[in-house]
């Protein structure tokens, strides 16, 4: 019951969060299922009573948790990628609310550590790729400490072309490899 | 009739490859200039070993390319000490040189390898060499016996019985092997379920360094091959790659971020003593030591592009050696230290180039098109790099003329990584 709640609360507070940034609608779309899934689940048990009665949603008093990164539910757990143009490593327009989110979360937390894993597409030099990829963490990780994340919270690390998440060879799965993932310590 | 042999050869190396040594199989396009016409006749005893030693030389001559193989078929009794060769019937067949031996068991459980090349024309021994060699050192006997050919006919040192490394990568497994030079005998060193990238011989052949992701970041490894032991030779905060020895063993050049952007650093082979080669804010990575010791070349993009770049590694003035293009990497010294090779992308294919430091002359030597990680064979001869074939990465080499060229098709994984090893001292 207390999980049904916390990701009803989560939901509410994806809904205000979509509405004010500017986020790929995508991400919201994937936030909603959570919620009629969590109340078909408790109620299958019991036969749909003729009187039904709630009890009210509590106050969120657990201030920043729900935008605990390690919440899967939580907006700091799905988006954790931020995208790159072919051969460039600035961080976007488009994926700085991303970044802000994060470092709001991290000057919040000043213990938590994260990773900053940089990747590439496959195509050129392999070590030239991973100082490639570098690149593109080091843009994000020099964003956060311009919000005010501390140096020694982060690193940033590449992978280069060598961890692809799509194994394609074209144009779109090429997208999807040039990009930085956040990382944060006690993810599995 | 030349055709015919080399079919015939081709034959041969399709059983070899069957067998169960086989790694990879060798397909050879090209010839050199200039080929020596040679017969390499059966060694008496040799026909009851699991693989003939003969055919080992004589595969690894042809593939070369600056030998012919002249059919040795027909002859009864083969002969195996210089008196009883005919010499007419081989200066018939068209052979300059005429290869002779023994091979037999002996009662300390060691075998008795026995060679001699001789001129037709003179009727004179060239060279030749006896080893003692247990029966698993009979695979190298014949890269031994294939190099002392190659070194009286062509004045070049032979590289068959050298070992080159690379990374496979099945699925998800990653394995760094070593095998010989013809890619007989490979053996894993090290498997991971995360990546292996940029292995580098050790001057001594004795150890690699090499760049392991196994825990979520590049780390430079050394391991040893004798003991397999390794020590983390470079695990600063941000990343740890491309990992070239210097040419005393002493030292590695390693490119690390741990000050905010990818540059070369100068360590010990224990780890200890970092100090810094350049210092740009932009991308310097890539270094590779020059014969002598005292340059590294590099890739970097601090005029805008990648580029090749010479520095004394004393410090001092980086010099761009690369011009042409805008994608120019991966530079490797060739061990004259007269040129060097590197990648070169010209309308978006990548292809291997050879550039030589007086005239700045540059040759492309490959057109494959998705070619990456040269390196060279110590004798500077042959240059070993990855490419692909139907979307799976294979091994491939070229002479550094540009004439000769092999493939190497392993029979399953995706084969990427290459380096050459180094001369190993004759026992």
């Amino acid at each position: 019951m207390k999980k049904l709640l916390l990701s009803l609360a989560v939901a509410g507070l994806l809904a205000a969060c979509s509405s004010t940034d500017t986020q790929k609608s995508a991400d919201v779309i994937e936030g909603k299922p959570s919620v009629p899934q969590a109340s078909t689940d408790t109620q299958k048990p019991k036969p749909p009573p003729t009187t039904e009665t709630r009890p009210l949603t509590p106050p969120d008093t657990r201030s920043g948790d729900p935008l605990d990164p390690l919440n899967p539910q939580s907006m700091l757990n799905k988006q954790r990628s931020v995208f790159f143009d072919y051969d460039s490593f600035v961080v976007k327009d488009e994926y700085k609310p991303v970044v802000t989110a994060h470092s709001r979360y991290l000057t919040a937390n000043p213990k938590q550590k994260i990773t900053i894993e940089g990747n590439t597409d496959e195509r050129g030099s392999r070590e030239y790729n991973i100082a490639l990829g570098q690149k593109r963490a080091d843009s994000v990780r020099q964003m956060m400490v311009l919000l005010g994340v501390k140096d020694d919270q982060i690193e940033s690390v590449s992978f280069g072309e060598e961890k692809p998440r799509n194994p394609g060879h074209d144009e779109a799965a090429f997208a999807d490899n040039r990009r930085a993932d956040i990382r944060y310590a006690g993810d599995k | 009739m030349n055709n015919k042999n080399l079919r015939f050869l081709f034959l041969i190396w399709m059983a070899f490859s069957a067998g169960a040594y086989a790694q990879l199989t060798i397909d050879v396009r090209g010839a050199g200039s200039n080929q020596y016409p040679v017969a390499i006749l059966p060694l008496k005893g040799e026909e009851g070993l699991p693989q003939k030693v003969t055919e080992i030389v004589a595969a690894d001559l042809y593939r070369s390319g600056y030998f012919k193989i002249i059919d040795s078929g027909g002859v009864t009794p083969v002969p195996a000490e210089p008196a009883d060769v005919q010499f007419p019937t081989w200066k018939a067949r068209g052979a300059d040189t005429v290869v002779i031996g023994s091979v037999s068991p002996m009662p300390n459980g060691y075998w008795d390898v026995r060679f001699r090349l001789m001129d037709v024309l003179k009727q004179t021994q060239i060279t030749g060499f006896a080893y003692q060699v247990t029966g698993p050192q009979l695979r190298n006997t014949a890269h031994k016996i294939a190099d002392a050919i190659y070194e009286k006919m062509t004045g070049d040192v032979g590289v068959f019985s050298t070992r080159i490394t690379y990374v496979v990568r099945r699925g998800t497994r990653f394995e760094l092997q070593v095998a010989d030079a013809d890619g007989f005998g490979a053996q894993t060193v090290l498997a991971s379920n995360e990546p292996i990238i940029s292995p580098s011989w050790a001057p001594d052949g004795n150890r690699l360094a090499y760049v392991s992701f196994e825990r979520r970041k590049p780390i430079v490894y050394i391991q040893s091959l004798v003991t397999g032991q390794r020590i983390v030779a470079a695990n600063f905060k941000g990343s740890n790659s491309a990992p070239a020895w210097s040419p005393d063993g002493r030292r590695l050049a390693v490119v690390l971020s741990k000050d905010g952007n990818s540059q070369i650093y100068l360590i010990n082979a224990d780890g200890s003593g970092v100090g810094r080669l350049t210092n740009t804010s932009t991308i310097d990575t890539e270094p590779n030591f020059s014969p002598d010791g005292q340059h590294v070349i590099f890739t970097s993009d601090r005029g805008g592009s990648p580029q090749i770049y010479r520095v004394p590694v004393s410090g001092g003035a980086p010099e761009r050696l690369t011009f042409d293009g805008t994608y120019n990497v991966s530079p490797r010294y060739a061990p004259d230290g007269k040129s060097f090779v590197f990648i070169q992308r010209t309308g978006g294919r990548f292809n291997v180039a050879m550039q030589d430091f007086v005239s700045k002359q540059t040759q492309s030597l490959t057109e494959n098109g998705i070619d990456e990680s040269p390196s060279f064979a110590p004798n500077g001869r042959i240059i070993l790099y990855a490419t692909e074939v139907r979307g799976r990465g294979i091994l491939a080499a070229v002479s550094s003329d540009g004439r000769v060229r092999q493939r190497f098709s392993a029979e399953s994984g995706d084969v990427r990584e290459p380096a050459w090893g180094p001369l190993t001292k004759n026992p």
